[in-house]
């Protein structure tokens, strides 16, 4: 009879369709859900502390990377356990907002501007701001993540300690990408422009073409990162035991210590700093 | 995956890493297309057998859907399945379920549009036999499912074709977690953003592989299908 | 809707049937009832296909009354009908027959037995497994035949069973018609064969323009037809 027939493929092909993902949904209790920076993802630094984490606690972290304020925004919607970004003034609104329980300060590593190797604005100095200066002034193409990411929040702060309003004063050469930290460099190795970047991307981006180095070690430069459990008592599903785990874990010494052994091409590229005062 | 072995390397060795993305890719599309297929089947063959008035309307619409961007349906269900949305209790955002959500959304218009052109050409060929037939609604839609089987397999194809090689919908409802939700094209999204052009490329070559062997698979099937039903 | 005992009498009356600004049938008034088959001849265009259709309760007259053993709207589950291009199921043979058995409520642990009754009646012995939709006219005609009668009517209608059809293979469909006709099951069909009629017929309906010209025994309407219409049919002289 080929309606019952019909009939009871269908209803095998749903309860196929629905138990695979089921499947898929198992041990989801031991596992918190931690919306970080495309840089950190980027770098593999997780790849190297969650399995101590895991190894030590048995939970399972899930790491989505956007850009901070988008990850903060995912934190605010309730979506994640926690937050772990690198933008302090962001972070500070977002716990004092209510969304947050407390900021604790987990590890710096520093931003670093990338150009073509023969520098034509010439900007190649120790002085980020000077550099940027010249940037603009020979109206040399310069890429932003234009994303309100953490590295994107730092580009605009130095761009105002540069004494350039940015907003009215960008030309032609000023161009906004709307994506992740791979992407700008994809787009400034691609057009040879000058572009901000977070150290341990730069390090373990394999793309770069003709692009190098031309602004490091300026104290501006210094880019800090901050983890926040997302507030009970704002979203009650909010994982808090585990969540907090996580949390006490990176800023404990055990945590720290695998932080700072995280390392590519023998660099080091982000620097442990949770009891540094005022970070 | 380590960015320092080839491609060629990860799938050779049967990389564990590469095998796990691979599998959950296929987990997901393919229950989107089995999910899907549940509902466009018999709604394209309820739009094709029925007359109403708008029925017009609504067959354009379903064609224009056809074009759905993938990362509006991502939003969309995004929006949905969101803590601070209408189904955030259920806490499926960011696990397989809700990119099976999403996928099925993006693939039932396909699979409905399709089987609605097929199973109408079929229609206006049995209608009367199954009239004199006395076969009421059921029947009908029963009969013409099972006849034109060969040729709704095409529509499951094109569905998942369609959900294997989106990227959009999937990375924003499943966030591209590593080991959990992280599938062939949100894994190529991210090696190039890495830089790694050549593991992207790598990874597209198996994605494009793996689709031409389900297509081959399912044009047998048709073929050995036909030769005994005609 | 229970089915009363019989469709026959099989009764038109009045009936005409439009199609936008066609009147395809005109005031039709015919019974069909127990007997030697009744045949349809007339001009193509004169409504042959379309009586068949109304009296398979396929079509809605616009005027005028069907009834089927007296009564109005009943589903067709004493009478079947072969159109004239039948459409074949994307299935085999013998699948074909199954599925005309199982739309008649006949129980599955008797149909392997009925399927093969049936192809054997209709000359498709051996063709069990063959793709309906792969077989070639005549035999896919007489698995229509095949289908119709697994449905067990009290009345047959065929639309053209012939046409477009080499002479061994006409043969062998008029061989099955007789072969129905003589287990009491009553056919009502259309030719425009007149050597067809003349075979088979034990009563002539002339159809012209929608209308019934003329309706009474073969044997009088070939030797005496009454209408000048019928005279000029047998002619070649009456077009549509």
């Amino acid at each position: 009879m080929p309606a019952r027939r019909t009939a009871l493929a269908f209803a095998a092909a749903f309860l196929a369709g629905v138990s695979l993902a089921q499947a898929q949904a198992q041990a989801q209790d031991r596992s918190i859900v931690v919306f970080s920076t495309t840089s950190t993802q980027d770098s593999g630094l997780f790849g190297h502390i969650l399995p101590m984490f895991k190894a030590k606690t048995g939970i399972d972290v899930r790491v989505v990377s956007q850009g901070t304020g988008q990850a903060l925004d995912t934190g605010r919607r309730g979506d994640a356990d926690v937050v772990f970004v690198h933008a302090k003034a962001q972070e500070q609104k977002f716990v004092a907002d209510g969304f947050g329980v407390k900021r604790h300060p987990v590890m710096y590593n520093d931003f670093v501007l990338i150009g073509p190797k023969g520098d034509p604005a010439g900007a190649k100095s120790k002085d980020i701001v000077a550099g940027l200066k010249a940037i603009k002034a020979k109206g040399a193409n310069f890429i932003s993540r234009g994303d309100r990411s953490g590295t994107h929040s730092a580009e605009l702060n130095l761009w105002r300690a540069s004494g350039i309003d940015i907003a009215k004063e960008k030309g032609p050469w000023y161009k906004e990408i709307g994506q992740g930290m791979g992407a700008a460099l994809n787009t400034a190795s691609a057009s040879n422009a000058y572009v901000l970047a977070d150290r341990g991307t730069w390090i373990s981006f394999k793309n770069r073409g003709d692009l190098a180095i031309v602004v490091e070690g300026d104290n501006r430069l210094f880019n800090q990162y901050g983890v926040m459990l997302v507030n009970p008592e704002k979203h009650k599903h909010v994982k808090k035991d585990a969540g907090q785990a996580f949390v006490n874990w990176l800023i404990s010494p055990e945590g720290q210590a695998a932080i700072n052994a995280y390392k590519i091409n023998g660099q080091q590229l982000f620097f442990a700093n949770a009891n540094a005062p005022g970070a | 995956m380590r960015g320092d072995v080839s491609a060629l390397q990860l799938v050779l060795t049967a990389d564990p890493a590469l095998m796990e993305i691979v599998r959950l890719s296929l987990v997901v599309s393919l229950s989107a297309v089995a999910c899907a297929a549940v509902i466009g089947l018999p709604l394209g063959a309820l739009i094709a057998l029925t007359r109403y008035p708008g029925r017009e309307a609504s067959i354009v619409v379903l064609n224009a859907l056809l074009g759905l961007p993938p990362v509006v349906v991502g939003l969309l269900v995004y929006l949905l399945l969101s803590r601070s949305g209408p189904l955030g209790t259920w806490g499926i955002l960011f696990t397989p379920q809700a990119m099976v959500i999403a996928q099925t959304i993006l693939v039932a218009p396909i699979i409905a549009a399709l089987a609605r052109q097929t199973i109408e050409d079929l229609w206006l060929e049995y209608r009367d036999e199954l009239a004199a037939m006395n076969v009421g609604p059921a029947g009908r839609v029963a009969t013409l499912l099972w006849d034109a089987r060969f040729s709704l397999l095409t529509a499951l194809l094109a569905g998942f074709g369609r959900a294997a090689a989106e990227v959009g919908a999937v990375i924003v409802v499943g966030g591209n977690i590593d080991g959990f939700t992280r599938t062939m094209t949100t894994a190529i999204a991210l090696e190039t953003s890495k830089g790694d052009l050549p593991l992207a490329i790598g990874l597209g070559m198996v994605l494009i592989a793996i689709v031409v062997v389900v297509n081959a698979l399912a044009w047998g099937a048709r073929r050995a299908g036909e030769r005994l039903a005609g | 809707m229970l089915a009363p005992e019989t469709d026959l009498p099989l009764e038109l009356r009045d009936v005409s049937v439009r199609a936008g600004a066609t009147q395809i049938l005109d005031g039709v008034t015919v019974a069909f009832s127990p007997g030697a088959p009744t045949v349809l001849i007339g001009p193509n265009g004169s409504g042959k296909t379309t009586l068949l259709r109304t009296a398979m309760g396929l079509i809605e007259p616009s005027g005028g009354r069907v009834t089927w053993g007296g009564r109005e709207r009943v589903p067709p589950m004493r009478r079947a009908i072969v159109f004239q291009r039948p459409a074949m199921l994307r299935r085999s043979a013998a699948a074909n027959v199954e599925y005309a058995l199982s739309s008649a409520d006949v129980p599955r642990a008797q149909r392997p037995k009925r399927v093969e009754e049936l192809l054997a009646l209709v000359g498709l012995s051996g063709f069990d497994a063959r793709a309906a939709r792969r077989m070639s006219g005549g035999e896919q005609q007489r698995l229509a035949l095949a289908r119709a009668l697994a449905r067990e009517p009290e009345v047959l209608l065929l639309d053209e069973p012939t046409a477009s059809l080499d002479p061994a293979a006409t043969k062998a469909i008029e061989d099955v018609v007789r072969a129905v006709a003589a287990r009491g099951i009553k056919i009502v069909m259309s030719t425009h064969d007149l050597g067809e009629a003349r075979r088979l017929a034990g009563d002539v309906v002339l159809l012209h323009r929608g209308r019934v010209i003329e309706h009474g025994p073969a044997d009088e309407f070939f030797a005496a037809p009454k209408t000048e219409d019928a005279r000029r049919f047998m002619a070649g002289e009456l077009l549509i």
